[in-house]
């Protein structure tokens, strides 16, 4: 029972960051249809400007109060990382609007190479490491076993992913349901032509989008490096696929599939980790994604009458 | 009506291609400040074409668009309805995942949030019906309701022409009248503009003070209202046998 426990705030707290940065894959499906595989890769550079600016601040700028500092690497890694999913569109995708479907899925691809190959000239192949900066938790419950005794924690560190993540995830769910700005969005995924004749700029809509599903992935990329305190260029791609994973699983277009199926997929890589092998959880996980295209090609939330964004 | 009024709309030798599909073939016409102008025509003959043609979707090939005094030829889409011009287009496009009320909201996009209760009190007055369905979605309304609300969105716009593509397809003879009455209504109390596309030639004669009859991506005949309606050539082609 403690044993479960403990994998299910571990699941959770995977299954938030995932979830986070499935809302960027689900948001770009919703609104132009394709799938921006360059979304993973735009997660790492989250957490590598996270680690910068990190470094920058405590080590050449002296700063210590770490409420603060996180603050601050926060703002400025969404702002750099929004700005990197706004040229991403600018560049890769829109010059393509129009042509045949599989073509921003090809630059989509490139693009994430492009991206990975980038950070890994420029910051190398090794790992980075940042020593851990939120340390000790709670104890939830203690039991004894044949082993021994089991204690269920809860550090500090997921209390702050699990609770940003529900902050967030309600505060967005909020600007796509009631802001004009969110409704713009979802007029423009319905009915992009209509949407134009009521003077909305449709180009400036999607770009938006991108910009939203970048800074959410650049929370998802600190949350990243602060709860395994190592990165490398090479994170965005299984991370990537995973929520892109998730997102399927949710019904791909839907804003809530996208956070239940990262909660599952975080769940399932978890507790199939715990209880079976550890080297088979990307299997797991990835088996999902077979087995939902195969018998649920919607998803769990995506049907037609559902909120899509 | 026209003479002396204004010249709100002038349309001047345009073409239109889909690819290399020609849809209208060097089109001029004219809608007054004022005016209630209507093109009739067989279907495929280009007229839904014109009419997103002046919102710039297609663009135009050859010729001129000018608005208000303003060359909007070449602008894009969502900077020439903020000029004012609004549309219930061709197929109604109603968002079908939103309700009622938020399709109404995007019609007002443009408009200052400040005139939204009265501009939506005044839709409503003039279709009461969609009051009672403010908060279904719109893809679960009938055919008349959406009609409707298309008509109603473009009017949340506050538009100075609006553009209205077949508002009678497919609906009962006493909901089309209601909509005519309506934009009669809108016409004479407001002064409002209309540029009116139909197939149902008779009604939209009857209403409008002036009408051009388009054949193949070409205008064949002007005049107005009342003469198109005694013309040999308009009863031949677009009333006896068609629909009334």
């Amino acid at each position: 029972m403690e044993y479960f426990v403990q994998q299910l705030i571990n699941g959770l707290t995977l299954g938030s960051i995932y979830g986070l940065i499935a809302i960027g894959y689900t948001m770009v499906y919703g609104i132009i249809g394709m799938i921006n595989f360059a979304h993973g890769d735009i997660f790492m550079i989250g957490s590598f400007i996270a680690l910068a600016v990190f470094l920058i601040l405590t080590t050449v700028l002296g700063f210590t109060f770490l409420p603060v500092v996180l603050l601050i690497v926060l703002i400025i890694s969404m702002f750099f990382t929004a700005a990197w999913g706004w040229t991403v569109e600018r560049l890769a995708y829109r010059p393509l609007r129009g042509s045949f479907r599989l073509a921003p899925l090809i630059t989509a691809i490139g693009m994430s190479i492009v991206l990975q190959n980038f950070v890994q000239i420029t910051q190398g192949a090794r790992v980075k490491p940042l020593p851990p900066q939120i340390q000790g938790g709670v104890t939830l419950m203690e039991g004894s076993t044949e082993a021994g005794t089991i204690v269920v924690q809860m550090s500090y560190m997921q209390m702050i992913i699990i609770l940003s993540t529900i902050v967030l995830m309600v505060g967005f769910t909020m600007l796509i349901s009631r802001t004009p700005l969110g409704r713009a969005q979802r007029a423009c995924e319905q009915d992009r032509k209509m949407a134009a004749l009521l003077g909305i700029n449709v180009d400036r809509t999607i770009s938006l989008t991108f910009v939203m599903g970048a800074a959410l992935a650049s929370v998802a990329g600190l949350m990243f490096l602060l709860l395994y305190g190592v990165i490398d260029f090479y994170i965005g791609f299984l991370a990537g696929v995973k929520a892109f994973t998730a997102a399927v699983l949710g019904g791909i277009g839907s804003l809530p599939g996208a956070m239940l199926g990262g909660l599952l997929i975080g769940l399932i890589e978890v507790f199939w980790s715990g209880y079976f092998s550890v080297e088979y959880k990307d299997v797991a996980a990835f088996s999902i994604l077979a087995i939902v295209l195969i018998f649920l090609p919607s998803g769990l939330l995506g049907q037609p009458e559902v909120e899509k964004v | 009506m026209s003479g002396a009024a204004e010249l709100l709309l002038a349309v001047r030798g345009v073409e239109t291609y889909y690819g290399n599909i020609v849809a209208l073939r060097g089109v001029d016409m004219d809608v007054h400040r004022g005016e209630i102008v209507t093109l009739i025509g067989a279907n495929g003959a280009g007229k839904s074409t014109l009419m997103m043609t002046i919102c710039g979707d297609p663009r135009a090939r050859k010729g001129r668009i000018v608005y208000d005094g303003m060359d909007i030829t070449q602008m894009p889409t969502h900077e020439i309805v903020s000029h004012g011009i609004a549309q219930s287009p061709e197929g109604r496009r109603i968002f079908p995942r939103m309700t009622v009320m938020e399709n109404l909201q995007m019609g007002a996009a443009l408009v200052d949030p400040d005139h939204f209760d009265k501009d939506i009190e005044k839709v409503f007055k003039l279709f009461p019906r969609l009051k009672e369905r403010i908060a279904q979605r719109g893809g679960t309304l009938s055919g008349g309701e959406q009609q409707m609300l298309a008509i109603a969105r473009a009017l949340m716009s506050r538009p100075k022409l609006l553009l209205l593509d077949e508002p009678s397809l497919g609906l009962a003879p006493l909901i089309v009248k209601q909509i005519f009455d309506a934009i009669r209504e809108l016409n004479e109390k407001e002064g409002l503009t209309v540029f009116l596309v139909e197939q149902n030639a008779f009604h939209a004669l009857k209403l409008a003070h002036r009408g051009y009859v388009m054949v193949n991506g070409v205008i064949t005949m002007s005049g107005t209202g009342a003469e198109l309606l005694k013309k040999e050539e308009v009863r031949a082609a677009y009333l006896e046998g068609g629909r009334h």
